[in-house]
C-alpha cells in the first residue's frame, strides 16, 4: 500500500436488510484511494451512495464487502477505533446535534477529553482549534446563541481538536443560509490550504465542489466520474444524466457552444467564464 | 405563551467572590444552609439564617430584584402555606370568625413557615444564579464520585445531565416553532377547558418527541465520532480544585449548621 494514501477503499461494498426484506445495494465495489493533504469532493444526487461511504470512513458503518482503509487501519479491526476516529474526524449536516456542551469551549474539550489529553494540553488545543476556525471570541458563549454557521464552525473545532489527519464533512452546508455557507466553506479551504488537513467534502452543491482540487462524481452507488473539477464539468451530458447540474457558468457555456460557438467548457469561476465570453465577443 | 421567559437553572456570568467558590463548595454549602433551615425553630437562630443569606446576596452582587423575578411562580404556594398554617396551629385565639380562629402560634408558626420557604428557594437561586450548569453537574459528578463504588453510573447521570441542559433552549425553540406551526393550521392551545387543552398539546407534543428522539440519535453518532466511549480513561479540561477559601467556606457553613442545631436545643 502506498503511504501517501489516507484513505483507501478497495472493492467496498456495502447493503443492508429493510423491514420489508429487500437488500439495496448501497456501495457496489467502490475503488477510491485519497491522498494526504488534497481537498477532495464528492458529489452525488440523494441516494448515490456518497453519504453511506462517508460514514466508512469513520468505521460508524461497517463494509460487507471489500475493505476500507484509513491511516493505514482496517476499520473492521475494533481494537483500532479509537485511532481511526482521531485519524478521520467527523462533521454533519445539522451543527445543533453534534454540539455537546451547553458552553462552546467545552464543547470543543469533549474530544480530546475522550481521549484522555492531560488537561494542560487540552486547554492548548482548544484554543488553537477555536482560532484555526475564527470562533476565539466565542470561546465562552453558549452555542445556542450563536448563528448556523458559527455553530457549524464550533463543530469543525470540536473534531479539529483531535488534531485529525483528515475531515469528513458530510454536507456540513445544507442546513446553513447563504452568508453561513460562505462562512463554512471559507473554514474547510483554510484548513486543507493553510494547515494542510485532508478534507473530503460530501456535498450536492456544484459551486462548493468546484472549489476542490479533486472532484469524485457517485451514482447508485458506483463512482462514475474521477477528476479535478475542470475534467469533470466538460461531461454535461454524463452529469445531467445523473441527476446532477453543472455549474450556471459551465451550463452557460455548454449551451453557447450547442449553438455552434467556439467556447472552452473549463471555465468554471465567474472571472474565467466572463474572460471566455469577453474572448468570444472579441473574436466575432 | 412566552416560553422563552422559563429562568430554569439561569445563570447570570460574573466574577464575585461567590462566582468563584469551588461549585462543590457551593453545592455542599446549599445543602448544609438548607438542613440548617430546618433545624432552625426560633427567632435567634432565624436571625443568623436570614443574616447569613443577606450577606451571600450581598458578595453575589446578584440584584434583589432578579431573585423576586424567580420567586413568582410560588407566590400560590407560599400564600397557602401561609393560610394554613395562619390557621390550624392550635392555640389560644385572639380573634375568631365562625370556625375560623387565628392564635398568636397561628401568626409565629405562618411568619416562620413563609420565611423558611423564601429562604429556601433563594439560596437554591444562589447556587444556580452564580454556578454555570456545566459547573453544577461537574461538582454533582465529583462529590458522588465515591457512590461509583457501588455501582451507580455516576459519569453517565452527570452526563445525561449536561446534555439536558445543552438541549432545553432547543427544545423550547422547537416547541415554539411547532405551536406557530400548528396554530398557523387553525390549532387551539388556550381556550377550553383542562380537557381540552390537554387534548390540544397532542398535536404539539408528537412531533416534538419525534423530533427529540431523531436528534439524540444523531448525537449519539456525532459523540461516537468524537471518540466517546464512557467515563473511563476520560480527563477534564478545567480540573477543580478546592482553595483555602472554598475550605473556610465550607467549615464555616458546617459550624452554622451545628451551632443553630444546638442554639435550637436550648431553645433560642
Amino acid at each position: 500500500m502506498k503511504p501517501e494514501a489516507i484513505i483507501r477503499a478497495e472493492q467496498l461494498t456495502f447493503s443492508y436488510t429493510d423491514e420489508s426484506g429487500v437488500t439495496p445495494i448501497v456501495l457496489d465495489g467502490v475503488d477510491l484511494e485519497i491522498r494526504e493533504g488534497s481537498f477532495v469532493a464528492i458529489l452525488g444526487h440523494n441516494g448515490s451512495g456518497k453519504s453511506t461511504f462517508a460514514k466508512h470512513m469513520n468505521a460508524i458503518l461497517l463494509p460487507t464487502g471489500g475493505t476500507m482503509w484509513v491511516g493505514g487501519m482496517d476499520t473492521r479491526n475494533d481494537d483500532d477505533l479509537l485511532d481511526i476516529r482521531r485519524t478521520a474526524g467527523m462533521v454533519f449536516q445539522n451543527p445543533d446535534n453534534q454540539i455537546v456542551a451547553s458552553v462552546v469551549e467545552e464543547d470543543v474539550a469533549f474530544a480530546p477529553e475522550n481521549l484522555g489529553v492531560p488537561p494542560e494540553e487540552i486547554r492548548q488545543r482548544v484554543d488553537e482549534a477555536l482560532e484555526m476556525v475564527g470562533m476565539k471570541e466565542f470561546a465562552l458563549h453558549a452555542p445556542h446563541l450563536l448563528s448556523g454557521g458559527q455553530k457549524q464552525r464550533v463543530a469543525i473545532a470540536g473534531v479539529i481538536a483531535m488534531r485529525p489527519r483528515c475531515i469528513v464533512m458530510d454536507e456540513p452546508t445544507a442546513m446553513l443560509d447563504p452568508v453561513g455557507r460562505k462562512e463554512v466553506m471559507r473554514t474547510i479551504r483554510d484548513l486543507n490550504r493553510r494547515y494542510g488537513i485532508t478534507v473530503i467534502l460530501i456535498t450536492h452543491h456544484m459551486d462548493e465542489a468546484a472549489q476542490a482540487d479533486r472532484l469524485v462524481v457517485m451514482s447508485k452507488g458506483h463512482v462514475i466520474a474521477d477528476g479535478t473539477p475542470k475534467e469533470v464539468f466538460q461531461d454535461v451530458e454524463g452529469l445531467r444524466a445523473v441527476g446532477l447540474a453543472v455549474p450556471e457558468t459551465v451550463s452557460l457555456l455548454w449551451e453557447l457552444r450547442q449553438a455552434g460557438l467556439e467556447v472552452p467548457l473549463d471555465a468554471i469561476s465567474d472571472e474565467e467564464c466572463a474572460q471566455a465570453l469577453a474572448k468570444l465577443l472579441h473574436v466575432s | 405563551m412566552a416560553l422563552r421567559d422559563i429562568t430554569l437553572g439561569q445563570y447570570f456570568p460574573g466574577n464575585s467572590p461567590i462566582h468563584r467558590l469551588d461549585p462543590r463548595a457551593k453545592l455542599v454549602l446549599t445543602t448544609l444552609y438548607i438542613v440548617a433551615l430546618f433545624l432552625a425553630d426560633f427567632l435567634v437562630s432565624y436571625g443568623i439564617m436570614v443574616v447569613l443569606l443577606a450577606v451571600a446576596i450581598a458578595l453575589s452582587r446578584i440584584s434583589l430584584k432578579s431573585i423576586l423575578r424567580g420567586m413568582k411562580p410560588v407566590v400560590f404556594i407560599l400564600v397557602i402555606t401561609g393560610i394554613l398554617n395562619l390557621f390550624y396551629t392550635p392555640g389560644d385565639p385572639i380573634w375568631s370568625w365562625g370556625f375560623l380562629k387565628i392564635s398568636v402560634e397561628g401568626l409565629w408558626s405562618a411568619f416562620f413557615m413563609v420565611i423558611r420557604i423564601l429562604m429556601l428557594i433563594t439560596c437554591t437561586f444562589l447556587l444556580t444564579y452564580t454556578t454555570s450548569p456545566i459547573q453544577l453537574t461537574d461538582a454533582i459528578e465529583r462529590l458522588l464520585n465515591p457512590l461509583k463504588a457501588i455501582r451507580v453510573p455516576i459519569h453517565e447521570l452527570a452526563m445525561m445531565m449536561s446534555i439536558a441542559l445543552r438541549f432545553i433552549p432547543l427544545l423550547i425553540e422547537e416547541t415554539d416553532k411547532i405551536m406557530s406551526a400548528q396554530r398557523a393550521r387553525g390549532a387551539d392551545f388556550d381556550t377550553g377547558g383542562l380537557r381540552q387543552k390537554a387534548k390540544a398539546l397532542v398535536p404539539l407534543l408528537v412531533p416534538l418527541f419525534i423530533s427529540a428522539f431523531r436528534r439524540a440519535d444523531e448525537l449519539a453518532v456525532a459523540m461516537e465520532c468524537r471518540c466517546y466511549h464512557g467515563g473511563e480513561g476520560r480527563t477534564r479540561m478545567k480540573v477543580l480544585r478546592y482553595r483555602a477559601a472554598d475550605r473556610a467556606v465550607m467549615a464555616l457553613g458546617l459550624l452554622v449548621c451545628v451551632g443553630v442545631g444546638v442554639l435550637g436545643h436550648f431553645g433560642l
